[in-house]
């Protein structure tokens, strides 16, 4: 292959793959090589490690099967019902799980459905002796149904508009019915991209960690990750850990391996193909089947919140509200998320501007592709394991809980470089390859060509990755619940000790606090950086 | 006196292994015909320095192009597509074929102006290229290639996308600009009908070489090589017969 001597456009990504390896790899060496790790008196693998190896594998396996199971009517439904009321408001609610801090939905999922909630309230109203009890596995599928349903929906919308014009419009000249299109048309295009959407949703619960930690309800229900936190936190096994951690890196390479698809670009936005008059959805059972998906799909989604925003202006806001110590959480959460969220946008820019010039310039399709799979390296090493190699390569030359802020923002930058890469990659990567020979011909490079053609061009993509990332990290109860100390206490690990000591009313406002936070984060940084829809 | 001189040039792409030898002198207009995948805009592209050749020597302009990059050499491109930054406005367009990062004196605007004069485009300066139609679009391209003065306007059927009216404009405007500017123009296209009454010379390209050169005329009255017949049919040129004759 011809390459130029020009190597000044590869620096920003061997940069970023370099803090990645060092990163990374520093963990993983910590882990390895830690004092504890060597000295084991018992066997790698014993009854407990297995059972939380089963559990993890079980609930993830159910939770993908649950999650996709339900998104693929809701999609279909929206596919296919282009005008009905609050269609609007369910496209928006479906986005929503995404900025939604983990801790907040599974509080709103407990007042919905947990002992006293207004699932129980009801069923007790009609008579009926059963309880429901959220804490466990059922808890667990519920949250975990709520978070990545939606997702699942909305990969699944793309892949519906995915299905070219002609096919609608050679079914309703052929005369097909609902049914029969089903069968022709749209169970093929499901069976290519289903799996790949579930492998992606088991691949996110089975490195589950806040929700199983909340709602597991004790030792046999705990994910690796969890198993791996209370081995750090508590008992302080290090050779545990190495033994946890190892078996997750395992199955995730594996998976990852497996699903080669998880590299596919993750839909931006919600456009759709332009309508085509569709003559297969006047039949009652096909109208019942969708609006049941639709109402559904508005309930799972919006009660958890409605109960969240209802019980925290029921609390005690005012007493909240003027304790100085959620404000100092909030300011920590706001530091952390911006501060993580920037960081994993320079890496991943980083990466997605060399990858692109690789692709382009030099025709180096497999380098850029490996390129930018390091940047998805988190799917396959999770950001607890990460935590837990920096926390014990730490340990003896720094205060790991001193620095564990910046610890915190260093694990929550990778967590969110994976979304960067598929926010950005596939509209830089456009933009390289309309505009490369032009700007070289033109001479516009360095500071010229990010001012006059990607930053006008791909600012809308870094905001949106930006706003994703950031949000994230401020909503994360993940390795802040590792490092956290009073003193470095950010708002979701706040809730957590409120909901921990049963101060629920005060929970309540402090979710409501995060929850509105966040979704400010998300909605300045998108609408302010992003600039307003243009073109 | 030759302005384009390509000598034992090779590259190669994937498996093809394409070698070109090439001499187009000062001010002629030369059409690149031959099938899709020929190796066409490869040839473009090394004479742009877009793509850098394995072996060989290219010679623009009476000196050796190795290790020039492609803003520096005497040559100016109109590709296929996306000639404009659709965000940009048509004067900025235009003036980033003054400065790459459009810092630009008064005299370097009028410039623009008198650019976009010159192609038929007085007062479009604050358009955005959506608001314009396809001929005004490669009319700014031009405009730019205008100011950017260089000796070699390269042309990868930038064209193709218009009507048959329009294209055949588009070229008169190109043979216009070459007359009174002096350049040499190399331009890809698919027919030689096209280009006929404005291209002096043309070469036929397959499989990444050189199969024929030669003035329009000749490979007009007699085609130098079996291969263009092959490539361009065994139709008899439109002109010469009458369009009903075609018919039944």
């Amino acid at each position: 292959m011809n390459s130029r001597p020009t190597p000044g456009v590869l620096l920003p990504g061997a940069g970023a793959a370099l803090a990645l390896a060092l990163l990374v790899g520093g963990a993983l060496i910590g882990l390895l090589l830690a004092p504890e790790g060597a000295a084991a008196g018992r066997p790698w693998v014993d009854g407990y490690v297995l059972a939380v190896l089963r559990f993890t594998v079980w609930q993830a396996l159910l939770s993908a099967l649950l999650s996709v199971g339900l998104a693929v009517p809701v999609a279909r439904a929206l596919a296919r019902r282009r005008r009905f009321a609050g269609r609007a408001l369910l496209l928006r609610l479906l986005g929503l799980p995404m900025v939604v801090p983990t801790i907040v939905g599974v509080l709103g999922i407990v007042a919905i459905y947990g002992r006293s909630g207004l699932l129980n309230e009801g069923l007790g109203a009609l008579g009926v002796a059963a309880r429901l009890d959220v804490y466990g596995l059922s808890g667990i599928l519920i949250a975990h149904v709520f978070f990545n349903m939606p997702f699942a929906t909305r990969l699944l919308v793309q892949a519906w508009a995915g299905i070219p014009a002609e096919s609608w419009r050679l079914a309703s000249q052929l005369g097909m019915s609902g049914g029969q299109v089903f069968r022709l048309i749209e169970a093929p295009m499901l069976r290519q991209t289903a799996p790949g959407i579930a492998g992606l949703v088991f691949l996110l619960c089975f490195t589950s960690f806040s929700v199983v930690l909340v709602l597991g309800g004790g030792p046999p229900n705990a994910t690796l990750e969890v198993a791996i936190y209370q081995a750090l936190r508590f008992d302080f096994d290090v050779a545990r850990v190495v033994v946890l951690a190892t078996l997750q890196v395992a199955v995730c390479a594996v998976l990852v391996g497996a699903a080669g698809r998880l590299a596919r670009p993750m839909p931006v936005d919600q456009t759709l193909a332009p309508p085509v008059e569709r003559h297969d959805l006047a039949g009652v059972w096909s109208r019942a089947l969708d609006a049941v998906a639709i109402a559904a799909a508005m309930a799972i989604l919006a009660l958890p919140l409605a109960a969240v925003a209802a019980a925290g202006l029921a609390g005690p806001v005012a007493a909240v509200l003027a304790d100085g110590e959620l404000w100092r959480a909030a300011l920590r959460s706001l530091t952390v998320g911006l501060s993580a969220g920037l960081l994993a946008v320079a890496l991943g820019w980083g990466l997605v501007s060399t990858s692109r010039e690789l692709r382009a310039r030099y025709y180096r399709r497999g380098a850029a592709d490996r390129l930018e799979l390091a940047g998805s390296l988190v799917l396959v090493v999770p950001p607890f394991v990460v935590g837990a190699g920096l926390f014990v390569l730490l340990r003896p030359v720094a205060d790991v809980f001193a620095i564990g802020l910046i610890l915190v923002v260093l694990v929550n930058a990778l967590m969110g470089l994976p979304f960067v890469i598929r926010i950005l990659g596939p509209p830089a990567a456009q933009v390289a390859e309309r505009h490369l020979r032009l700007c070289d011909s033109l001479g516009i490079a360095g500071w010229h060509r990010l001012r006059l053609v990607d930053w006008p061009l791909l600012r809308r993509p870094a905001a949106l990755a930006l706003a994703v990332c950031s949000a994230l990290a401020m909503g994360d109860l993940g390795v802040i619940a590792l490092f956290g100390t009073p003193d470095t206490r950010t708002l979701p690990l706040l809730l957590y000790h409120r909901m921990g000591s049963y101060r629920m009313d005060e929970a309540a406002v402090t979710a409501l606090v995060l929850l509105v936070l966040s979704l400010l984060l998300f909605v300045a940084i998108e609408r302010g950086l992003g600039g307003d829809a243009d073109d | 006196m030759p302005m384009i001189e390509l000598s034992g040039v090779t590259y190669r792409y994937d498996h093809t292994e394409m070698a070109f030898d090439l001499t187009v002198d000062a001010g002629a207009f030369l059409t690149v015909i031959g099938p899709s995948g020929a190796g066409k805009t490869t040839l473009l592209n090394l004479i742009a320095g877009f793509e850098r050749p394995d072996g060989g020597r290219i010679v623009l302009d009476g000196r050796d192009a190795a290790g020039q990059p492609p803003a520096q050499r005497p040559v100016t491109t109109l590709f296929q597509e996306h000639n404009l930054f659709a965000h940009l406005t048509a004067a900025q367009n235009v003036g980033l074929g003054l400065h790459p990062g459009l810092r630009l004196s008064s005299t370097q605007r009028d410039m623009v102006s008198q650019g976009l004069a010159v192609v038929g485009l007085a007062g479009f300066e604050d358009r955005l290229p959506r608001q314009m139609s396809g001929g005004e679009r490669r009319r700014v391209a031009l405009a730019r290639s205008i100011v950017r003065d260089r000796k070699i306007l390269l042309l990868d059927e930038p064209f193709a996308a218009l009507d048959p009216p329009r294209r055949l404009e588009m070229v008169a405007l190109v043979d216009a600009l070459r007359r009174d500017r002096g350049l040499t123009v190399v331009m890809v296209s698919h027919l030689l009908d096209e280009v006929v009454g404005a291209a002096t010379h043309a070469v036929f390209v397959q499989d990444g070489r050189i199969l024929a050169a030669g003035t329009v005329d000749d490979f007009l009255a007699a085609p130098p090589v079996p291969e263009i017949t092959g490539y361009l049919g065994t139709r008899p040129r439109p002109r010469a017969v009458p369009r009903a004759a075609k018919r039944g």
